[in-house]
């Protein structure tokens, strides 16, 4: 038996590397932009609509770009960062792409930064939001969002509002600690109390006991942070305990009121207040232009800030070619995309030239129902907001 | 504290509704069938397709998940699995992987990836407070529900003639088909009515637990752990087994939420290394 | 009459033999190097993934140990020689490998008791636990760890002071491959010597085995050992060769998955999970280049048809091919014999 698989490896090994040696040959005037997201695994939900949002932002704007033509390729990274740095590499090495994109979870951006420094290939990253990404290399810009951007104007709207007593829940990794840190930090700051930090396992089927455990604590408010896709399940799980009914809120960042999800989520929901970068709600004229454009191209799925994120991302690189006249060397791409500013579906946003970063409205929401469906509508706005842990860092 | 009880039990029952159907396959059919959580996954799917866009009735949706799922079971068991029954487990494995991955996929490119939630009917949102125990009315259902399934399940088991055929099939196949008990039969109909109960736990436990593409995935390990604790030659070891993994869960979570995730596991570990053949097996190695 | 020892010994030899498909076979690895240079990245993941799949095959080839668990070696030996590079502890490479791995072999004898006794399926989950509550651990110290967003700022000093890790990825795939091989030649030597050939007994039938007075434990306990060390140093080349190591080392992912490459690759024989390894990686990643969201779901199609076919078909297919290549190969060496002028043999 042994000896017949040598053949088989051989055969299989020769065939696979051949096939997939088959690259297409590529024009000089093609500029490839390359994003690397999870399609499959946990995060599935995210890349698929990253990928939806690049495609219709193309769709709508056309390939070609300072007389070049663009190239958009997609590759699955199922969120394991050791296939997101070889990714990376390939499509530098292999394709020599001018842009890589995308970058679902953190860990994953932070894999390919010193790859972005060492072949100065600006990374946009456009889903991952820990604040500190930007800083991991000079060629990294982003159009997604930072967790605090959004948590600490929730905890300024709150202590405004007469929420005086918080308990934190939290998934408990990357992005849930900056949340549960980024909030608290504010909301003592302005005369509010958080009175427990509940942390429970990110891959965590029941939230009761942890429910339970802040209903005991009587806060006025419960801030929650989970993965987008966990959100539902937990503020249906909060109102089958009755913490609505004992009165107390449900704030946090807009994660948890995914627009993606929303309707599913079911009446439960209803006056739950979010603070977060987008809302397929918002009213501007061209965001009901995205969304129905988005709509139109994905079998009726509303878009949601990861959509936004991309279609914001791809802008950017269009962008950033027209201004250095289709050249795309890294340095001369980073600089003209230092204090690029414009009209996004989500309101108006800038990119920071000192650190790269996102500067954006921030909206309070509420969730409501329109038309037979929910909807998170926006009903005050903290304008321009810079990521406030670089900003803190900076003063 | 006796919330935390209740609830508990409630997630216990439920596991134990998910995972029983593969405890009776591998202790009877010993197979290992990886897909189980596929067929959980159909069956929260089908409820949601049912209640969510046609508008069937809640009550009704859960049998019928049930049915159809116990279908699919016996479909897939008559064409695909009755290949693989006499290969080593590992092929199993690999076998029962590979449906996993398929199911994950087709879903995902029928349903769509984002989380599905059932629209339940507005009578079971909230909760009863009884003598100052908040019970959720939700887990009051899974609880009658998986207990009068138990209950059946026992019954079935121990009085009636297929209960009968059933242990003796398990205890020792040979002899059994030597009886002239139509083995065959017995498989197809078990591994039918265990897919159906799984089906049933997805239906029931896309509230709690939530439905999406990768969900069987993601509580194979949980399934696994039960099984394996449980045992493989009864219902009780598997049933004791999800309560007590479910009590032990949900109350360590409360009291000692930095702990969380680790106790599950460890006490997986230490249970499993006190009695390897699982908590209640009544048989030695096979 | 010749001495039972020396038939024993003579056998072992035997078999110790290196087969000309084999050398063919490392031939054409290290060939590699020059032959395909655009993909020198997945075809270091390939060797780390062998590697860790020759870890497995140790145990559950040789063995009959089948685990999920080796992500804990994997990833605590990852993690440990990332830690090391990052805080300058140890600073060539080569070193923190081996270190590492004997870390991850300290480990592995210090769980193998629980591996000792069970069924399968008692194995599985108490190996599964083992490498969850790792990563449960690693989760909360992410001080140290890093949590959920990696480690960081993880720096490779170049190896022996001269080859530096370069981005394309040539240094990383070199120092693999030479790793692979010298544990591979370690592997080889431990299965073809008499410690091996115990294992090969107890795997058949544990009883008997320790009825003729082999110590079952003590062998089951040094090959765990060993396999869990193979494992640590797969899971440091990783971090050595891409600078970096997160949580998800230690998942059940990683263990699934090396378990699907050593079955399609076939156990017991070494091969196996070098094969597996290539097959299924080089497959995975030119599906997922067509479809990246529904690969799965071929590479599920193409595992059920593995197994619906059956491996004894595909190996009655391939023993004919191989059959009339030897035959053509015979014809070819025995054909400047006759051009000599002596006498062919006949065939």
């Amino acid at each position: 038996m042994m000896r017949s698989y040598f053949l088989a490896a051989a055969a299989a090994a020769v065939a696979a590397l051949g096939l997939s040696m088959a690259d297409g040959a590529f024009a000089q005037d093609t500029v490839k932009i390359g994003f690397i997201l999870p399609m499959t695994g946990q995060q599935q939900s995210t890349g698929i609509q990253e990928a939806a949002g690049a495609k219709l932002y193309m769709a709508q704007h056309g390939d070609t770009v300072a007389g070049k033509k663009i190239e958009l390729i997609i590759r699955d990274d199922a969120a394991v960062p050791d296939n997101t740095k070889r990714i990376a590499q390939e499509l530098i090495v292999n394709d020599k792409v001018a842009f890589l994109a995308g970058f679902g979870i953190t860990p994953t951006a932070f894999a390919v930064a010193p790859l972005a420094t060492e072949s100065k290939t600006p990374e946009i990253v456009t889903a991952a939001g820990t604040s500190i990404i930007t800083e991991k290399s000079p060629y990294i810009a982003r159009t997604s969002f930072t967790l605090a951007q959004s948590c600490v104007p929730m905890a300024d709207w709150a202590a405004q509002n007469g929420i005086k007593k918080v308990v934190t829940m939290i998934s408990d990794y990357g992005p849930g600690i900056d949340a549960e840190k980024s909030f608290t930090a504010e909301f003592k700051k302005q005369g509010g109390d958080v009175i427990e930090a509940i942390r429970f396992p990110l891959a965590n089927p029941d939230f009761a006991p942890f429910l339970q455990r802040a209903a005991d604590e009587k806060p006025d408010a419960i801030f929650v942070f989970v993965p987008s896709g966990q959100g539902g399940t937990f503020v249906k799980q909060f109102v089958e305990r009755g913490l609505d009914k004992a009165g107390i809120k449900i704030i946090g960042p807009g994660d948890v009121m995914d627009d993606d999800l929303i309707t599913g989520m079911g009446d439960a929901v209803i006056g739950t207040v979010t603070a977060h970068l987008y809302s397929a709600d918002h009213d501007s004229a061209m965001n009901k232009a995205f969304v129905a454009a988005f709509e139109k191209a994905n079998n009726g799925k509303r878009p949601n800030f990861m959509a936004v994120g991309a279609y914001d991302g791809m802008h950017l690189m269009y962008e950033a070619l027209k201004k250095t006249g289709g050249k795309t060397d890294g340095d001369s791409l980073i600089e003209a995309i230092k204090g690029m500013s414009w009209e996004s579906p989500r309101g108006p946003i800038s990119i920071d030239p000192q650190t790269r970063d996102i500067v954006q409205d921030i909206y309070i929401r509420k969730v409501e129902k329109k038309n037979g469906e929910l909807y998170n509508v926006e009903f005050a706005t903290f304008t321009a907001i810079k990521d406030p842990v670089k900003a803190a860092e900076q003063k | 504290m006796l919330t935390i009880l209740f609830d508990g039990v409630a997630y216990g029952m439920l596991l134990f509704v998910l995972a029983c159907g593969l405890s009776v396959t591998l202790g009877l059919m010993n197979f290992i069938n990886l897909a189980h959580g596929s067929f959980a996954m159909a069956g929260g799917y089908c409820t949601v397709i049912l209640v969510n866009r046609m508008g069937v009735p809640f009550v009704l949706g859960l049998p019928l998940a049930f049915l159809v799922t116990a279908a699919l079971g016996g479909l897939f068991e008559r064409t695909l699995y009755v290949h693989v029954y006499g290969r080593s487990h590992l092929d199993q494995v690999l076998f029962t992987i590979g449906l996993v991955f398929m199911s994950v996929a087709a879903v995902d490119y029928v349903m769509g990836s984002s989380q599905q939630f059932v629209l339940i009917p507005g009578a079971l949102q909230g909760q009863f407070i009884v003598f100052g125990i908040g019970m959720s009315k939700y887990r009051l259902l899974i609880i009658a529900v998986c207990g009068l399934l138990t209950i059946a399940l026992q019954l079935i088991i121990a009085k009636t003639r297929f209960g009968s055929r059933l242990r003796a099939a398990v205890d020792d196949q040979r002899v059994a088909r030597g009886l002239g008990i139509n083995v065959g039969v017995v498989f197809a109909v078990t591994f039918a009515f265990g897919s159906g109960l799984a089906g049933l736990g997805g239906a029931l436990g896309a509230e709690i637990l939530g439905l999406d593409p990768i969900f069987p995935l993601k509580y194979l390990i949980y399934f696994l752990i039960v099984v394996a604790v449980g045992g493989t030659s009864s219902i009780t070891g598997p049933f004791l087994a999800s309560i007590v993994l479910g009590i032990a869960d949900v109350a360590s979570k409360y009291y000692m939420p930095k702990l969380g995730a680790f106790v599950i596991y460890t006490i997986m570990i230490m249970v499993l290394i006190w009695r390897p053949q699982g908590l209640f097996a009544r048989s030695a190695a096979r | 009459m010749v001495p039972v020892a020396d038939d024993i010994s003579a056998y072992l030899a035997r078999r110790a033999r290196w087969s000309p498909l084999e050398i063919a076979f490392w031939i054409f690895v290290f060939a590699t190097i020059w032959l395909f240079p655009g993909k020198y990245l997945i075809m270091k993941d390939t060797a780390i993934l062998a590697l860790f799949a020759l870890s497995l095959d140790l145990i559950l080839g040789y063995a009959g140990i089948i685990s999920l668990g080796q992500a804990a070696f994997f990833g605590l030996a990852g993690y440990f020689s990332g830690l090391v590079a990052k805080y300058g502890l140890i600073d060539e490479p080569v070193v923190a490998l081996i270190i590492s791995g004997l870390v991850a072999a300290a480990l592995g004898f210090v769980t193998s008791f629980l591996v000792l006794r069970g069924s399968d399926l008692t194995r599985l989950m108490v190996t599964l636990g083992v490498s969850l509550i790792l990563g449960e651990i690693a989760n909360r110290y992410s001080n140290i760890t890093g949590g959920a967003d990696g480690l960081q700022g993880v720096t490779m000093a170049p190896i022996f002071g001269m080859f530096r890790f370069d981005m394309f990825g040539h240094t990383g795939y070199i120092y693999c491959l030479i790793v692979l091989f010298v544990c591979f030649l370690i592997a080889r030597r431990i299965v073809y010597s008499q410690f091996g050939l115990s294992l090969r007994s107890l795997k058949g039938n544990p009883l008997r085995a320790a009825a003729i007075g082999i110590p079952v434990n003590r062998r089951l306990v040094a090959i765990y050992t060993v396999s869990a060390g193979v494992a640590g140093v797969a899971g440091a080349l990783l971090t050595q060769t891409t600078a970096f190591c997160s949580l998800d080392v230690f998942s059940l992912d990683r263990s699934a998955d090396l378990l699907l490459v050593l079955i399609i690759g076939g156990t017991g024989y070494l091969y196996g999970g070098l094969i597996g390894a290539v097959i299924y990686k080089f497959l995975q990643d030119w599906i997922a280049s067509l479809t990246p969201q529904y690969w799965q779901f071929w590479i599920g199609l193409v595992l059920v048809v593995i197994v619906l076919v059956g491996r004894e078909r595909v190996d009655g297919w391939i023993a004919a091919l191989r059959a009339s290549i030897s035959r053509v190969v015979a014809r070819l060496v025995t054909r400047p014999t006759a051009l000599g002028g002596a006498a062919p043999d006949g065939h």
